[in-house]
């Protein structure tokens, strides 16, 4: 039996522990707590939910990785969805063309990368905080986003934008399959490519690796596209799904998607962390606000029950960690 | 024995252990160790890394308990075990590798802080602490403006404030674990200067130290471990540095001088006139292919500025540097590396190596394009890449995905090396390559690094430790204040006369 569960740990890898036993958890007690819970329609509403924080949470992973963070990743992505808004009236609003919409997302694109290579130059030439350095560039995009739509809501766009939103192919909601993308181009990226190499060094000791030979102001900046990149897909993702562009959709995302990243067993000092684990605790975040919405729980309440669980996980995982240092004292 | 020796001097011990016996997840980390250091002395605890220097001090101070049975002796008292108050108490302090101040905070605050923990009225009263801090410092015969923060000073005041710190604890017994690790060789004198003060005023003083010359310089007794268990102790006088490195190791090294002539090769590398004025200045030198040269000289010759240079880290700002033939401008090391040329920092924790990443990671992370297949990462390539390397250096490792930081020393850097060697490199620098490595295992390295020069690499090799270059190098080039001063051929001269240049 240990066997078993030994070779299942060295296939998915010890940071898969947390959030797979946190899976099995979610699921068993909600299904013992409402019959209803294994149905189509919690599949489907954690299926049309998953992708926007998803994406959000894989555009916050790299900067994590190389020991810094992305704070404006929201509002990046709501730039990004206000370049496509921009460019879909320009062109006719409703009666706009999918050629608009396909010169709008790479505009989008451009846009929410250009955030992330100037935050990535900032921080690769100056050094300066990247907290710091992503903050002002959430305040300075928010400022801005605000000044373009006034605060309002930006709406009106061409209904062949709904499947995007809202359809499914094969029964699988088009966003999660968007996501699926996503994730996988991520897992590439981390684990076959020399970015992705380059990152984890990075994370762990960035004068070393630069003594190594690592080009790391080239890492930093690309790390910040992509993030800056990702957010805009998100952002296109979210224009879809709201039928409307807002600089303050998703706000409350944000800090979500780095306690994500931690569930997943990403560590916060950079270095380490892998894609697959990330995705399923997101898995298991939106299965949780999802049952308890079935239980009949208030909204609010599942975002508190969110922050319990990570602190319950932080506490687990300090727990074994002394279990095992004990274990290795004892022998 | 050494009841017998302490006896024999007829002086009572200040510390006394007897049957100290510890075990760490089943491996014995310390088998029946008897210790003893005499009021005023000062005393050298000696060992390879592992041997159980530090699980000992551990003991003493109380941060470990050690198995039933033990007896711990200290100032009249018998104890069975310490805890960290009692061992602060009756006056045992110790003076860690990493020293444990505060940079932001003052020197008074650095030296006297410690004085005011758990004191009732809870007020700081900072004219008390600046007071109790000029007296320390006083009594080590040394001047510091005790209100600048500590960052201000180098390593070496630093080390000072440590020991008065020590002192304002009203210390009877102070243990230094590699004091001198990162001092220069002047630095190193005005320690060993401090350190006899200290014995002079009545304070036993534990050295624990990798350097065999400070040792025999500085302590009149010697404790030496290993493998956990303790060899014996013995009076310095008559002592030499290769009878304690066969104590420590249990193994005799015969040291040969090991130059041979390769002027018949081809240059690789040739500098003319190089200089990067307040850090080297008009350096002209040649190394051939199999060749090894030894640049030595203290700390802050320049050494490792030039080495950067060399490495495209640093720019020089006049002269040239040629790469068989051809002259080189590089802006980055990527350049330097893609020319060939490979450079071993001499900061291994932090520089040299990534320490929490794996093995197999630290190995592959300069020529990533020698695993790449079909565009990407091929996790194959990188195992077999890895498993050759580690075959070729005889490193013992568990797995590959093991953090680098849980080898030894001497395997560690036999990493770096492999690292480097991945590379393809025409030169190879090797700064400083046996620091943090034990003695047992230096010996290795410079096999690898004779084996390497005899397949043509050309090597230069910087140390401040003149024998390793005199045994290790065709030649010998002596820096001192950025210029090079001398050459030496090993083969043609001996060590003294080196060692007499260098340290005059």
């Amino acid at each position: 039996m240990t066997a078993i569960l030994n070779r299942i740990k060295v296939a998915l890898g010890p940071d898969m522990a947390g959030p797979g036993f946190a899976l099995i958890a979610v699921l068993v007690i909600f299904s013992l707590a409402s019959p209803q819970f294994f149905s189509w329609a919690t599949f489907g509403s954690v299926a049309f939910q998953l992708p926007e924080l998803g994406l959000l949470t894989l555009a916050m992973l790299l900067p994590v990785l190389t020991g810094g963070l992305n704070l404006a990743i929201t509002f990046t992505a709501n730039i990004a969805g206000l370049t496509v808004a921009w460019v879909l009236q320009q062109n006719g609003g409703a009666d706009a063309g999918p050629f608009a919409f396909f010169l709008g997302s790479v505009l989008g694109i451009g846009v929410g990368a250009l955030s992330g290579v100037v935050m990535g130059l900032v921080i690769a030439y100056t050094r300066a905080h990247p907290i710091l350095v992503s903050l002002s560039m959430m305040i300075f995009l928010r400022g801005l986003g605000e000044f373009l739509t006034r605060g309002g809501d930006v709406s009106g766009f061409p209904a062949f934008l709904q499947p995007l939103g809202h359809g499914s192919i094969l029964g699988f909601p088009v966003p999660l399959l968007v996501f699926i993308g996503c994730v996988l181009i991520w897992h590439l990226l981390l684990t076959r490519m020399k970015l992705g190499f380059n990152t984890y060094m990075i994370g762990s000791n960035i004068e070393a690796a630069r003594y190594s030979g690592v080009n790391t102001r080239k890492v930093l900046v690309l790390v910040y596209t992509l993030s800056g990149a990702m957010c805009a897909i998100a952002g296109i993702i979210m224009l879809a799904r709201f039928n409307s562009v807002r600089v303050g959709h998703g706000e409350s995302y944000l800090l979500i998607t780095v306690l994500a990243c931690f569930l997943g067993g990403v560590n916060p000092f950079g270095g380490f962390g892998r894609v697959i684990p990330v995705a399923v605790a997101l898995v298991v975040l939106q299965l949780l606000s999802s049952g308890l919405n079935i239980l009949g729980a208030n909204q609010h309440l599942a975002t508190a029950v969110w922050g319990i669980l990570l602190i319950t996980v932080m506490i687990l995982r300090f727990a074994a960690g002394h279990f095992q240092s004990l274990k290795r004292k004892k022998g | 024995m050494t009841g017998r020796e302490s006896a024999k001097s007829g002086q009572k011990p200040l510390l006394s252990l007897r049957n100290i016996n510890m075990t760490f997840g089943g491996v014995r980390a310390l088998k029946d160790v008897s210790f003893d250091v005499l009021p005023g002395e000062v005393h050298c605890l000696a060992g390879e890394n592992g041997s159980g220097k530090s699980t000992l001090i551990k003991i003493i101070t109380g941060v470990y308990r050690p198995q039933d049975g033990a007896v711990i002796e200290f100032d009249g008292q018998t104890y069975s075990h310490m805890s960290p108050v009692t061992a602060q108490n009756s006056g045992i302090q110790v003076i860690w590798q990493d020293l444990a101040l505060f940079p932001e905070m003052t020197v008074a605050e650095n030296i006297a802080f410690q004085t005011l923990l758990g004191r009732w009225p809870r007020f700081v009263n900072y004219n008390a602490m600046r007071e109790k801090a000029v007296k320390a410092l006083a009594r080590l015969d040394v001047t510091l403006d005790v209100d600048r923060p500590l960052k201000d000073y180098a390593i070496a005041q630093r080390q000072i404030v440590a020991i008065a710190r020590a002192l304002v604890g009203e210390a009877k017994l102070v243990f230094m674990d590699e004091p001198t690790a990162s001092l220069t060789q002047s630095e190193t004198d005005h320690l060993l200067d401090i350190v006899r003060t200290l014995s002079a005023s009545g304070v036993a003083v534990v050295f624990v130290s990798h350097r065999l010359a400070e040792v025999l310089e500085i302590s009149s007794r010697l404790t030496v471990l290993r493998d956990g268990a303790l060899v014996g102790a013995y009076s310095t006088e008559g002592m030499t540095q290769s009878r304690i490195t066969e104590l420590m190791t249990g193994k005799t090294f015969d040291q040969t001088v090991r130059a041979r002539n390769v002027n018949a090769n081809p240059v690789v590398l040739e500098v003319e006139a190089l200089s990067r004025p307040g850090q080297f200045e008009d350096i002209s030198f040649a190394v051939r292919r199999g060749e090894t040269l030894g640049i030595t000289g203290l700390l802050g010759a320049g050494r490792t500025e030039l080495a950067l240079s060399l490495f495209g880290m640093l720019k020089p700002r006049s002269g040239t540097v040629k790469l068989e033939g051809k002259p080189v401008h590089f802006s980055s090391n990527r350049d330097a590396i893609a020319a060939g040329i490979a450079y071993l920092s001499e900061d291994r924790l932090s520089l040299g190596l990534i320490q929490p990443q794996s093995i197999a990671d630290n190995l592959v992370i300069s020529s990533l394009d020698k695993i790449i297949s079909g565009g990407l990462l091929s996790d194959s390539r990188k195992r077999d890449l890895v498993a050759q390397w580690i075959a070729d250096l005889g490193v013992k490792i568990g797995l590959q995905t093991d953090a680098i930081s849980t080898l030894s020393g001497g395997n560690q850097q036999r990493i770096a090396i492999a690292k480097w060697l991945a590379t393809d490199p025409k030169l190879l620098i090797l700064d400083a390559p046996t620091v943090g490595v034990d003695v047992g295992a230096r010996a290795g390295i410079f096999d690898i690094v004779a084996k390497l020069a005899e397949t043509g690499l050309a090597i230069i090799l910087i140390s401040d430790e003149v024998p390793e270059v005199y045994f290790n190098a065709d030649r010998v080039l002596h820096m001192a204040k950025g210029r090079v001063v001398d050459q030496f051929l090993p083969a043609a001269c001996s060590l003294a006369e080196i060692e007499a240049a260098v340290y005059a």
